[in-house]
């Protein structure tokens, strides 16, 4: 996390955000998604600025940050790639998916590639169970899914 | 719908729009200009039809022709052939798998004809960004009932009379919830929707917001009309994109309308509505740790009592629905009790949606009586098991629930036959398995979950199911005794006598019930180190039979470990030592030659 230095910018938006909220801590959900939104994730010295200006301790803020899975105090990838681990996905197949993944990115659930291109992560059901297994690159969905369609789908990433 | 003669739905769904059926809209509307038939023919983007499986969907009204997997490229055939001149597209029609008939028309699918559909009525009938759709079926006519003829107390034993029960998992009596929240006095109530819907493999929730979310809505303000609540709060995941952007372009209509906001209808009532978002934590799907989530804390839940009813939001009385619950409403209050409560079981009441998946040939969603069997849900509306295996459970109730098995296959579904068979009802996720399906390896994976979304207030849950996780891994990798199976049983039961919450007290179901039902399947585990199902890695044991092998190397080049040895030509041997089970020669062999124990 020590390579994320905060900016004025980010200080202007962050500060923007939450007086859209009116500076209610009842509406932490709110702005956090939203500055996670603007800034990519969620670094230490964010979230001690949103403490700052709601008033409320670092600790609150922190045990929001890191109890709701959607919020990631570390950046994602320029194309984040999700698995799906719902069930439906994960009777078809969907761990072969991951190892297959793992494999070609030399990366970890959770990790992101060294040239920053792609991170990988697993999230619970996206719906399209119809399609099992599933994953999204971005906010693109591939379905019907086998190890061998990966270094394709992957290649045709630039 | 306005005057054309022919409309073409096009199924708006997450799965469909997967399968680019945004951009078959795009090129059904240009091919219909470019043959002048524009006045005649309109393309609509609509919620789920709910047969999934064959995606993306584009069904022709008023004919009822129900075309599958169409791709943009098919769009200029359909136009020419069958909006031009009438004859259907034979190639992109369902084929029954069974009589490899074509069916021209969807009211003869089979993966129809059982079912009933309240909760789903509008779902891939109307355009859900569009209210003038909604209020030409009856849309906001069960508001204006309501308002004009009936008083709360009323209201509210309509919905009692009917029967109508939580579908969001309890099964608590919905009626009886709004007469408890009414009665308590108080300067502001809250409505709540609950559409956090966190369990995997359920998407019935995310399908009747995309596809219908007037409904939500319409239903929300009559459940204020009754309990005396002026706001609506809709909890809804981050991670539905579509069915947030659906819900606000929603709510300005109704605000344009006059249907939110003061005075609606002119009757003097006022509500208003806002949304709030989920950030991924399943337990915020229990009342109390959604109502902690919605004024900004982690979703940690409360001890009951208080129930919400008497304190929820910011301390005031919230009465808090699932949107399947929410629904079902404005059908009951048009239809009336009686009708309503016509369909079903004695105890159950109506229809319940299911979230089909899993090693099933129709995937998709259905809605069905109450009182249905599996078998008919199975083999008639999900049309058997995929590729010809044998039939091993059914997963429902999700990570709370329960596994059915052969048994349970005539057993009539409702609320307390499956409580009673050791699984429940859930939000109504349906997952196949076949015997492919190792049930400790899927007992595991639900522990996993549970384990991640565990909020670790109390400890039964948050180190209770860790425990449970462990020793699962524990038999999965070979190592496990029949102590563990019977250490997995006692601890299970501990926590559900002492979890804190309705997450906690359920979270061993899938151990419990898969022990109960398949303790052969856990003993071959921890007696003999074997997998029945093939599944577990650690405990497989890969062999090349000799016969078959052609000495091709396929397999020595997939190998990642060099595990592989022999001669070109020549039977080859697989080193039990330095092999790593992953499965690459498996997959790679054209000979099945690779035998797997």
């Amino acid at each position: 996390m020590g390579a994320f230095k905060i900016q004025e910018c980010h200080l202007k938006s962050i500060a923007e955000i939450c007086t859209y909220y009116k500076n209610d801590p009842g509406d932490l959900i709110k702005i956090l998604y939203s500055v996670q939104k603007e800034l990519g994730f969620l670094p230490e010295d964010v979230q001690r600025e949103v403490a700052r200006i709601l008033k409320i301790s670092v600790a609150r803020v922190y045990g929001v940050v890191s109890f709701y899975s959607f919020f990631t105090m570390t950046p994602k990838g320029k194309y984040p790639i999700s698995v799906c681990m719902g069930t439906a996905c994960y009777v078809r197949g969907a761990e072969k998916i991951v190892d297959e993944l793992k494999e070609q990115l030399k990366i970890k659930v959770g990790g992101v590639t060294e040239d920053g291109k792609f991170s990988l992560d697993c999230l619970r059901c996206v719906g399209a169970c119809g399609l099992a297994p599933v994953m999204l690159i971005g906010e693109k969905v591939y379905g019907r899914l086998e190890p061998s369609l990966i270094k394709d789908i992957l290649d045709s990433y630039e | 719908m306005a005057s054309y003669k022919m409309h073409l739905l096009v199924c708006g769904g997450t799965g469909c729009r997967a399968s680019e059926s945004a951009k078959i809209v795009e090129e059904l509307s240009v091919e219909i200009k470019r043959v002048g038939l524009e006045n005649d023919a309109q393309v609509l983007t609509t919620g789920c039809f709910g047969f999934c499986e064959k995606g993306p969907i584009v069904k022709v009204v008023p004919d009822n022709t129900f075309y599958t997997q169409v791709k943009p490229g098919d769009c200029k055939e359909i136009i020419e052939e069958h909006i031009l001149k009438g004859r259907k597209v034979k190639r992109l029609l369902y084929e029954d798998p069974t009589t490899k008939e074509h069916i021209e028309d969807s009211k003869h699918m089979q993966f129809y004809q059982k079912q009933i559909r309240i909760a789903l009525r509008n779902c891939g009938f109307i355009d859900p960004e569009n209210i003038d759709e909604y209020i030409a079926r009856d849309g906001y006519s069960a508001l204006a009932k309501v308002l004009g003829e009936y008083t709360p107390q009323q209201t509210i034993d309509i919905i009692k009379k009917s029967g109508l029960r939580g579908r969001g998992g309890g099964g608590f009596p919905t009626g009886l919830k709004w007469e408890i929240a009414s009665k308590n006095k108080a300067d502001q109530k809250y409505v709540v929707c609950n559409a956090d819907e966190g369990d995997p493999g359920a998407f019935m929730d995310r399908s009747i917001l995309e596809g219908d979310p007037h409904s939500i809505i319409e239903a929300m303000a009559i459940c204020g009309y009754s309990i005396g609540a002026t706001k609506g709060i809709i909890y809804i995941r981050a991670e539905y994109p579509l069915a947030i952007s659906r819900l606000k372009v929603a709510g300005r209509q109704c605000r344009a309308y006059g249907l939110l906001g003061k005075d609606i209808m002119g009757t003097g009532f006022d509500f208003e509505l806002e949304l709030r978002y989920g950030a991924g934590a399943f337990v915020c799907g229990e009342e109390t740790a959604l109502i902690r989530s919605m004024e900004g804390f982690r979703g940690e839940p409360t001890v009951k009592p208080p129930f919400p009813a008497e304190k929820g939001y910011m301390g005031k009385p919230t009465n808090v629905n699932n949107v399947e619950t929410f629904a079902n409403v404005p059908a009951i209050i048009l239809k009336g009790a009686d009708w309503f409560s016509s369909i079903g079981t004695e105890k159950s009441k109506g229809t319940k949606v299911f979230a089909l998946a899993g090693k099933i040939n129709n995937v998709g969603l259905i809605e069905v009586p109450m009182g249905i069997t599996l078998r008919e849900v199975i083999y008639e509306i999900g049309g058997g098991i995929k590729g010809g295996k044998k039939f091993k459970a059914v997963q429902t109730g999700g990570p709370s629930g329960g596994c059915l098995t052969e048994k349970h296959l005539d057993v009539p579904i409702d609320y307390d036959n499956l409580i009673a068979a050791g699984s429940m009802m859930g939000s109504g996720g349906m997952i196949v398995m076949d015997e492919d399906d190792c049930m400790v390896a899927v007992a595991k994976f639900y522990l996993e979950f549970t384990v991640e979304e565990s909020c670790g207030k109390c400890a039964p849950c948050r180190v209770g199911n860790k425990r449970l996780h462990e020793n699962l891994e524990k038999i999965c990798n070979g190592r496990g005794t029949t102590e563990d199976v019977e250490y997995l049983k006692n601890l299970g039961k501990v926590i559900k006598d002492t979890a804190l919450c309705g997450l906690g007290q359920t979270s061993p179901n899938p151990v419990l019930s898969t022990i109960e039902h398949f303790y052969d399947e856990y003993l071959a585990h921890v007696t003999e180190r074997r997998c029945p199902a093939g599944q577990c890695k650690a405990l497989k044991l890969y062999t090349i039979i000799a016969d078959k092998c052609t000495g091709c190397t396929a397999c020595v080049r997939a190998c990642p470990v060099a595990a592989i040895t022999g001669e070109k030509r020549q039977p080859h041997v697989i080193d039990a030592e330095k092999c790593i089970r992953c499965g690459a020669c498996f997959d790679k062999c054209k000979f099945s030659a690779i035998h797997v124990q």
